[in-house]
C-alpha cells in the first residue's frame, strides 16, 4: 500500500487532499506544519510528501530542506502546494528540493495525475 | 476583501478564468477550427469547475459541468463551433459569472440556457460535423534528455517520465550512457543517463514539453521534428455575419508579457486609501511651505523644500499605480460587437487600437458605460445593413475603429465607424418637433450636430433592442463632463462619424489657479484656463447689460463670479477675468483677485451637496482654509446660455 504524507496547516485542505488520494487507494498520513511533517516522515515510509509552504512553527521550505539533509529521505518526491504560479518561489522550493509543484487551487482530477505523474506506478 | 479567504481569492479566479474563457470563445467564432481554441475553452470550464467544487460553489460546479459535458463533443472533434454553438456558451458564461458572484441567478435560467446549449450542439451535429482533416496527421519527434544531476535525490523518477512520453504516442528509447564516469568518480546518487527517445504522436510540441513541467528549467532537452514540423493550421473564413480584425494584437502579446512579470495582486480599496493618504501628505506639505516661507529659518525652508519634491514625486508614483491600461476595457467591446452583429445581421469589423494607452482606474470604471453606449449607437445607428451599404458602394461589412491614444495630460478616445453618418435633415426634424429649435432656425453644422447631446433626442425611427433604452447622448455627455472630460462630435453624410473624448489621466490631483472673490477663495482647473487679463474700469461698466468683452476681436462672454455668489461687497478696482474653454466654448470668469497655481487635491462634496451644480468639489488649502473647485462645464454652459437669451431678448 502506497502511503502519502500531507503537511498544510489548513484542515480542509488536508481533507481535500485525503478524500481525492484515499479514492484512488492511497493511505494520506496528515501532518499540521513543518515540525510535524519531519517527525512523521522519520516515522514512516513515505512514497510522496505533499506540502503547503506558509505554515506556523516551520514552514514547507524549512522542512524541504531538513528532510532533503537526511539520507532516508532522498529521492523521495516532495511537491509543494503554490498559489500564484511564482516562478521566484518555485526555484526556491526546487533548490530546496522539492520534486514539483501543485498550483492552488487544484481539483482532485489535477492532484490526482499530478501525484501519479511523480510516483512509480 | 480578504487576501487569506481562500472564497475571496476563487472569486477573483473565476472572474480571470471567465474573462480568459471568453476571449477564447470570441477568437474561436472567427477561427471555428482551431484545435487550441477549443482546447483552451475546455481546460478553463474544466478548472473552474474543479475549483468551484473545491471551494463550496457547488451551483456554478455543477453548472459548469454540464456545459463543459456538453462543449466536450466539440473538443473530441464530433461537433463544429458554429456561431450558434459559440453564442450559446458566451451565454452560459455569463450565468457562471453570476453564480461566482453569488448573485441572485435562478436556476430556471441556468436550465434554459443549458437546454439552448443543448440544442445548438445538437444542431451542429446535425449539420456539419468537424472535418476529419481538423485532426493533426502524427509527427515523429527525437527528444534528447538529461536530467539535473540532484534529480534522483529530489524526487524526479526518469521512469515515469518515459512513462508518460508512452502515452503520448509509440515510443522507442535508448540510454545514453556516454557520461557515466569511471567507478571511483562516480557519485551513486546523481543521475549520469541520459535518453534518447523516438516517439511518434499527433500531440504537439508542447505536450512533450509538460512530460518535463517540474525538470524542464534545469535539465538539457533538444526536440526535434523529424520531417519537420507540422504547419499551423490554416485560418478558415470567419462566420457569415462577424469578422473581428484584431489589429492591435501586438499590445495584447505585450500586455500578456507584462503580466507574467513579477506583479502583485492588492485590492483596489488599498490603492484608494493611499491615494487619500498621498493627498493628505499633500495638503500638509503645502501648509508646511506657507510656515517655512514665512520663517527666518534657511534649514527649514531647506527641509520644506525637500519635502515638496518628495511630495511631488510620490504624488507622480501614485498616479501610475493607479493607471491601468485601457485595453481590459477595450477587451469587453469585443463581446458586445459580437452580440450587436448576431442582433442586428450587419457585418462588423471591429478594430481597436492603442490598448496600451494607460488611464487611471475609476475613470476606466467610469468611461465603460457611456463607450458601451456610443459604440451601440456606432454599431445600430452608424452602420448601414450589408445590402445598403453594397448598394451605396461601400463593403459590405461595416467598421467600427475604437482607439486611444495619450495627449499629454489627457487621454484621447474615438469611436469611428464608416457607416451613413449624421442625417442633418432628421435631427432639424427632430429637434423642431421637440420644441429645441425654431422651425426654420439658421444654425451652424456644428450646432446642428451638438443637437445630439441635448437631453432627450433620438433619432433612431424603431427603437431597436440595442440602442435607445432610454439613456442618449446627453447622459453620456454628463458623464464624460464628469470626469472633467470633453465629448466632440463630427460626421460627414454618407461617409460615417466620429467621436472623439478627451479624458483627464486622473481624478485625484489637479493643477488649479487659486483665485478670491470677496474673501473667498476658489480653484479654477487649469487644463480649462485659456488666458488671463485685466478688466478695465470702463470696460467694466460699458458691459453691465451684455456682459461681454472683447479679446482680440473676438466677443466672449463672462460672468461676475461675485453676482453668482453674491459676496455683497465693494468689487476690487482692479477685477480680473479668467477665460476658460471646454471644446469650442468659451467664458470669461470676474474675480478680484489672482493668487497663483494651486496642486489641488480634490476632495467630493458631501451628499447633502450633490445636487450643487457650480462647484464640483472642494480642497483644503496649506493654511488649513477651504476652497471650492468650480464646475466649468458647467458655467461655460451657463454664460453661453445667458449670452443666448441676451442676445434673444434684444
Amino acid at each position: 500500500m502506497t502511503s502519502i504524507l500531507t503537511v498544510d496547516d489548513s484542515a480542509s485542505i488536508r481533507q481535500a487532499i485525503k478524500i481525492a488520494l484515499a479514492g484512488e487507494g492511497y493511505t494520506v498520513v496528515e501532518a499540521g506544519d513543518g515540525a510535524e511533517g519531519v517527525a512523521k516522515a522519520g516515522a514512516g515510509d513515505f512514497s510522496l510528501i505533499i506540502t503547503d509552504l506558509n505554515m506556523p512553527v516551520m514552514d514547507g521550505l524549512t522542512m524541504i530542506r531538513q528532510l532533503r539533509a537526511k539520507p532516508a529521505h532522498a529521492g523521495v518526491p516532495i511537491l509543494f502546494l503554490t498559489t500564484e504560479s511564482d516562478a521566484e518561489i518555485k526555484a526556491q522550493a526546487k533548490a530546496a528540493g522539492a520534486t514539483g509543484w501543485l498550483t492552488k487551487p487544484f481539483d482532485p482530477e489535477q492532484l490526482v495525475r499530478i501525484v501519479k505523474k511523480v510516483l512509480a506506478s | 476583501m480578504s487576501l487569506d479567504d481562500p472564497a475571496a481569492i476563487f472569486r477573483q479566479e473565476a472572474q480571470d478564468l471567465l474573462e480568459q474563457i471568453e476571449l477564447n470563445l470570441l477568437d474561436l467564432a472567427r477561427r471555428p477550427s482551431d484545435r487550441g481554441l477549443v482546447d483552451a475553452v475546455f481546460r478553463g470550464l474544466h478548472t473552474l469547475k474543479g475549483s468551484g467544487a473545491m471551494f463550496g460553489f457547488d451551483a456554478l460546479a455543477a453548472f459548469t459541468h454540464h456545459c463543459e459535458g456538453a462543449f466536450d463533443r466539440v473538443r473530441k472533434g464530433e461537433v463544429a463551433a458554429t456561431p450558434e454553438l459559440v453564442s450559446a456558451v458566451l451565454a452560459a458564461q455569463d450565468h457562471m459569472r453570476a453564480l461566482a458572484e453569488e448573485r441572485d441567478a435562478p436556476q430556471a435560467e441556468g436550465e434554459a440556457l443549458l437546454a439552448a446549449l443543448h440544442r445548438a450542439v445538437d444542431a451542429a451535429a446535425g449539420g456539419s460535423p468537424a472535418a476529419p482533416a481538423d485532426a493533426p496527421a502524427a509527427t515523429t519527434w527525437r527528444i534528447r534528455f538529461r536530467l539535473p544531476a540532484d534529480a534522483l535525490v529530489n524526487g524526479t523518477r526518469p521512469l515515469p517520465l518515459l512513462d508518460e512520453l508512452r502515452d503520448l504516442g509509440p515510443c522507442e528509447v535508448v540510454a545514453l550512457t556516454d557520461a557515466i564516469p569511471p567507478l571511483e568518480a562516480l557519485a551513486p546518487t546523481e543521475c549520469h543517463l541520459g535518453w534518447e527517445v523516438t516517439l511518434v504522436t499527433e500531440h504537439p510540441r508542447s505536450a512533450i514539453e509538460d512530460v518535463f513541467i517540474f525538470v524542464i528549467d534545469d535539465m538539457t532537452l533538444e526536440i526535434e521534428a523529424l520531417g519537420g514540423e507540422p504547419e499551423p493550421e490554416s485560418v478558415p473564413d470567419a462566420g457569415p455575419a462577424l469578422a473581428v480584425v484584431d489589429a492591435a494584437s501586438e499590445s495584447a502579446v505585450e500586455g500578456k508579457a507584462a503580466r507574467g512579470g513579477d506583479t502583485v495582486r492588492v485590492p483596489a480599496e488599498r490603492l484608494d486609501e493611499l491615494m487619500d493618504r498621498v493627498g493628505e501628505l499633500v495638503i500638509a506639505q503645502s501648509r508646511l511651505k506657507q510656515v517655512a516661507a514665512s520663517s527666518a529659518e534657511p534649514s527649514l525652508r531647506a527641509v520644506s523644500e525637500e519635502i515638496e519634491r518628495l511630495a511631488a514625486e510620490l504624488r507622480d508614483t501614485m498616479m501610475v499605480v493607479r493607471m491601468v491600461p485601457i485595453a481590459q476595457l477595450f477587451g469587453r467591446f469585443r463581446r458586445l460587437i459580437h452580440d450587436l452583429a448576431r442582433e442586428t445581421g450587419k457585418a462588423i469589423d471591429f478594430v481597436t487600437e492603442g490598448e496600451s494607452t494607460e488611464l487611471d482606474k475609476t475613470v476606466i470604471e467610469r468611461l465603460a458605460d457611456p463607450l458601451v453606449h456610443m459604440i451601440r449607437n456606432a454599431a445600430d445607428h452608424g452602420l448601414e445593413t450589408p445590402e445598403q451599404r453594397l448598394a451605396a458602394g461601400k463593403p459590405a461589412a461595416g467598421r467600427v475603429v475604437l482607439a486611444a491614444r495619450q495627449a499629454g495630460a489627457e487621454v484621447i478616445i474615438t469611436i469611428t465607424d464608416d457607416g451613413r453618418g449624421v442625417d442633418r435633415d432628421r435631427v432639424r426634424a427632430k429637434a423642431e418637433e421637440n420644441g429645441l429649435i425654431a422651425p426654420g432656425a439658421v444654425l451652424s453644422d456644428n450646432e446642428l450636430l451638438q443637437l445630439i447631446f441635448h437631453p432627450g433626442f433620438s433619432t433612431a425611427q424603431t427603437i431597436t433592442n440595442l440602442s435607445g433604452r432610454g439613456v442618449g447622448m446627453d447622459v453620456v455627455k454628463r458623464t464624460i463632463e464628469g470626469l472633467r472630460g470633453a465629448i466632440e462630435m463630427t460626421s460627414e453624410p454618407g461617409r460615417g462619424s466620429q467621436i472623439s473624448l478627451r479624458i483627464p489621466l486622473t481624478l485625484a490631483i489637479i493643477d488649479g489657479l487659486l483665485v478670491r472673490v470677496g474673501t473667498a477663495r476658489y480653484v479654477i482647473p487649469l487644463a480649462a484656463v485659456e488666458e488671463c487679463v485685466e478688466l478695465s474700469v470702463e470696460q467694466d461698466l460699458r458691459s453691465t447689460g451684455r456682459s461681454l468683452i472683447t479679446l482680440r476681436d473676438r466677443l466672449v462672454p463672462f460672468i461676475r463670479l461675485r453676482e453668482l455668489f453674491r459676496t455683497g461687497q465693494a468689487p476690487d478696482p482692479h477685477q480680473k477675468v479668467v477665460v476658460v474653454a471646454t471644446g469650442q466654448e468659451r467664458v470669461g470668469l470676474v474675480v478680484d483677485q489672482i493668487l497663483g497655481d494651486h496642486q489641488t487635491v480634490i476632495k467630493s462634496l458631501s451628499s447633502f451637496h450633490a445636487d450643487v451644480e457650480t462647484f464640483s468639489g472642494a480642497t483644503i488649502l496649506g493654511d488649513g482654509g477651504v476652497a471650492l473647485i468650480l464646475d466649468i462645464a458647467h458655467l461655460v454652459a451657463a454664460g453661453q446660455r445667458r449670452d443666448a437669451e441676451l442676445r434673444a431678448t434684444g
